[in-house]
């Protein structure tokens, strides 16, 4: 099966072809309307802004002690009998991933939904390796029969409408077509149930991994998390290693933000909390239960004191649903694992800014995404400092920092900065503008590709203050 | 918490920082941002070795060179007297990024009062000149366009509204997604040129659909994004600098 891909490099491409697309313009724009009306109505009641200030707290206290807690998670999961690995990268991770699946001899694996196995390229590496890997979050189930990647990181088919996952499913399963979203959504609950009895391992994400208890918390709507961490006779948790908790206690908080600012809800359908594997006299639930910890680069943007609140978040998609940028070129566009404003702060140090130069600059910087991160990570503030990183007048602590560099530019601003230090040089640049105003060209791309370009004015505001002043002397 | 500003009150004499695009292209909403002020009997004093914060290096992330321009800005101000600056951008660039991009120089301390006194027009005009407006206008609709900078990096979403508010025969009309960017973002509409094209699309289109033929804004870039992409399109809509609309309606 080959997955459509899409590659930062390409971003200026792929936003051109999205901006032409009507279909996408016009799904996206309806959803990001949706969901910014949604998370508005369920906030209506709530002091939104004391909340946000106790989750922002809540990670940084977690991540203040990240280290220890991390120790502490594992220690609690291994008395509680969860198995504990650790992955320095992705490749890792999928390596642990497919050992446990060799050990069961495991052929076929059902997957809740999960951003950190779509960041490790899990799926790929496991179907190399003859072990098929079936997604069974419904909107992660459509993009993998339509053989496209997640275009959000909560909503993975929202570049989607009715019409076109209707297609889908009648192409790919022989489901008849309708347009009842209904019949839709039972036909695939019908497709998906068969296979969870028959999957040999299910694999899911974590959002919230407790260090005082061990519990691995897993937010979702449809039932498949709870299918997937207890149908199959093993359980594989992969997650980042910054999700972790200090306290029980920190999980409401964090729970009653990440839903309301993902989908508008109060809560979800489930909120399942694993503490262990099925234990004796119990019924149900898997005999193994493992949790992978990825660091994939976390580790790097720890050291750094400013980067580190990237790792605040929760994964709740709400900066993307109220990103400009976004809501017109869709996520697919970013060709990254996780699009967005989160994934123009997250991806330079997973990939390195050579491949993704493009995407902090990506934003017009209007604050829509720090105003509602549910964690208040000041995601304009880290993309000027990745900006300054990639053309190399940063610290030079990101990978590729400095891919950016031009020597024109910087010539450019050289010189702008010479003018704007020497103030009779600027007045005199005033005055030529104003004089030679009628050389300004009516074409100056990409400007004028869309707008007309005023004029200088024939008297600068240098100009006219001098005269308005010496008239109020006359006077 | 997000801290409440105490605002002083009304001085004798302020600086006026004028923005360079004011500078270039709006010579006029500068002076008649002046007016505004001096009506309420205060001094104006405009520094002339004044040029450019030094927003679009920063925004670019050429903070070398941003540093070194903006230390030039900080000498204007000797005397304790309020900043005004007509433009939400510029005014978020000195009282918001100053601080932080000038912490490990000399002149850190400076920064952090120079932050401390700058005011965006509006703002100033509002909650430390207490102005009564009195509009001599016709009645009229108008739609608001508020720039990112003013509204979330300033806090300042209210301010002008409420200073159209006060002209009597003032319709003020909103927008469809009123708060959204228009796509100028100063360097990322010439980076990004066709998703600024298309957010300042929906803007025009946004404002033309509230019946308003005039827009305001507080922020001369947005003003220039969005009057550019109404004339490239011969639309009817046309935008104004909150300054000038308000001189011209009251004196």
């Amino acid at each position: 099966m080959s997955v459509q891909t899409y590659s930062p490099r390409e971003f200026h491409r792929q936003a051109h072809d999205a901006l032409g697309n009507p279909q996408i313009r016009a799904n996206f724009r309806r959803a990001m309307d949706g969901l910014m009306d949604k998370r508005r109505d369920v906030f209506s009641d709530w002091d939104v802004e004391t909340l946000r200030e106790l989750g922002a707290n809540i990670r940084l206290r977690a991540l203040a002690r990240l280290p220890d807690l991390l120790e502490q998670l594992e220690a609690n999961c291994e008395a509680n009998g969860i198995k504990v690995h650790w992955a320095t990268d992705g490749d890792e991770a999928c390596e642990i991933v497919r050992d446990i699946c060799d050990r069961h001899g495991a052929k076929a694996v059902i997957k809740g939904k999960s951003m950190v196995s779509e960041e490790m390229h899990l799926n790929a590496h496991l179907e190399a390796a003859g072990i098929e890997a079936l997604e069974s979050d419904l909107g992660e189930y459509l993009v993998q029969l339509n053989e496209q990647t997640p275009s959000h990181i909560i909503m993975p088919a929202i570049h989607l409408n009715t019409d076109e996952i209707s297609d889908i499913l009648h192409d790919k399963t022989g489901t008849e077509r309708t347009r009842d979203v209904d019949t839709m959504t039972a036909a695939a609950r019908a497709q998906l149930r068969e296979r969870f009895m028959a999957a040999d391992v299910g694999i899911s994400g974590v959002n919230f991994a407790v260090a005082e208890t061990g519990t691995l918390c897993l937010v979702e709507n449809e039932g498949n998390g709870r299918m997937t961490t207890t149908v199959p006779p093993v359980h594989v948790a992969v997650t980042g290693i910054e999700k972790v908790v200090e306290h029980l206690r920190d999980v409401p908080p964090l729970y009653a933000l990440l839903t309301r600012s993902a989908t508008g809800q109060n809560v979800t359908t489930y909120f399942n909390m694993i503490n262990a594997p099925r234990q004796k006299g119990e019924h149900d639930g898997p005999k193994e239960v493992h949790l992978v910890l990825v660091d994939n680069g976390r580790s790097n943007i720890y050291q750094d004191d400013e980067l580190l609140d990237t790792l605040r978040c929760i994964r709740c998609g709400a900066c993307m649903n109220h990103c400009p940028v976004y809501s017109r070129v869709g996520g697919h566009a970013y060709g990254t694992t996780y699009p967005g404003p989160i994934g123009s702060i997250l991806m330079p140090h997973l990939i390195g800014l050579e491949d993704t130069q493009d995407l902090p600059s990506a934003s017009s910087l209007c604050g829509a995404c720090g105003e509602v991160c549910p964690v208040k990570i000041p995601i304009p503030d880290l993309l000027v400092r990745l900006r300054k990183e990639a053309v190399g007048e940063g610290r030079g602590n990101v990978p590729g920092a400095g891919a950016k560099r031009n020597r024109k530019e910087l010539a450019a601003w050289k010189s702008w900065q010479w003018a704007a230090t020497h103030p009779g040089v600027w007045r005199s640049g005033l005055m030529m503008a104003g004089k030679l105003r009628a050389l300004v060209p009516a074409k100056f791309a990409p400007w004028t590709d869309c707008r007309t370009l005023p004029q200088p004015a024939k008297t600068s505001l240098h100009a006219l203050v001098k005269r308005h002043q010496s008239k109020e002397e006359q006077q | 918490m997000t801290p409440i500003k105490h605002y002083p009150p009304k001085p004798q004499k302020v600086y006026f920082y004028a923005t360079c695009l004011i500078d270039v292209f709006y010579p006029g909403a500068g002076l008649d941002a002046i007016r505004l002020l001096e009506r309420e009997g205060i001094e104006v004093v405009f520094p002339k070795d004044q040029t450019c914060c030094g927003q679009p290096a920063y925004t670019s992330g050429y903070h070398d060179e941003a540093r070194s321009v903006a230390l030039a800005q900080l000498a204007l101000f000797p005397e304790p007297w309020p900043i005004v600056v007509p433009s939400g951008s510029c005014g978020g660039m000195l009282r918001v990024h100053y601080p932080t991009l000038l912490a490990d120089t000399p002149e850190a301390a400076t920064a952090q009062d120079v932050a401390a006194r700058t005011f965006e027009l509006t703002e100033f005009l509002l909650h430390v000149c207490h102005v009564r407006l009195k509009d001599l206008g016709e009645p009229e609709q108008v739609a608001m366009h508020t720039s990112c900078s003013a509204r979330r990096e300033m806090g300042l979403g209210d301010t002008a509204p409420a200073l159209l508010a006060q002209l009597g025969h003032v319709e003020l009309v909103e927008q469809a997604r009123t708060t959204e960017c228009c796509g100028f973002g100063g360097t990322f509409a010439v980076r990004h040129p066709e998703i600024s094209g298309a957010m300042v699309e929906d803007k025009v289109d946004a404002i033309e659909a509230t019946g308003a033929r005039q827009f305001i804004t507080s922020d001369c870039g947005c003003l220039m994004n969005i009057n550019g992409n109404a004339e490239y399109r011969q639309k009817a809509v046309q935008g104004e600098h909150i300054a000038s609309y308000l001189w011209r309606r009251t004196s």
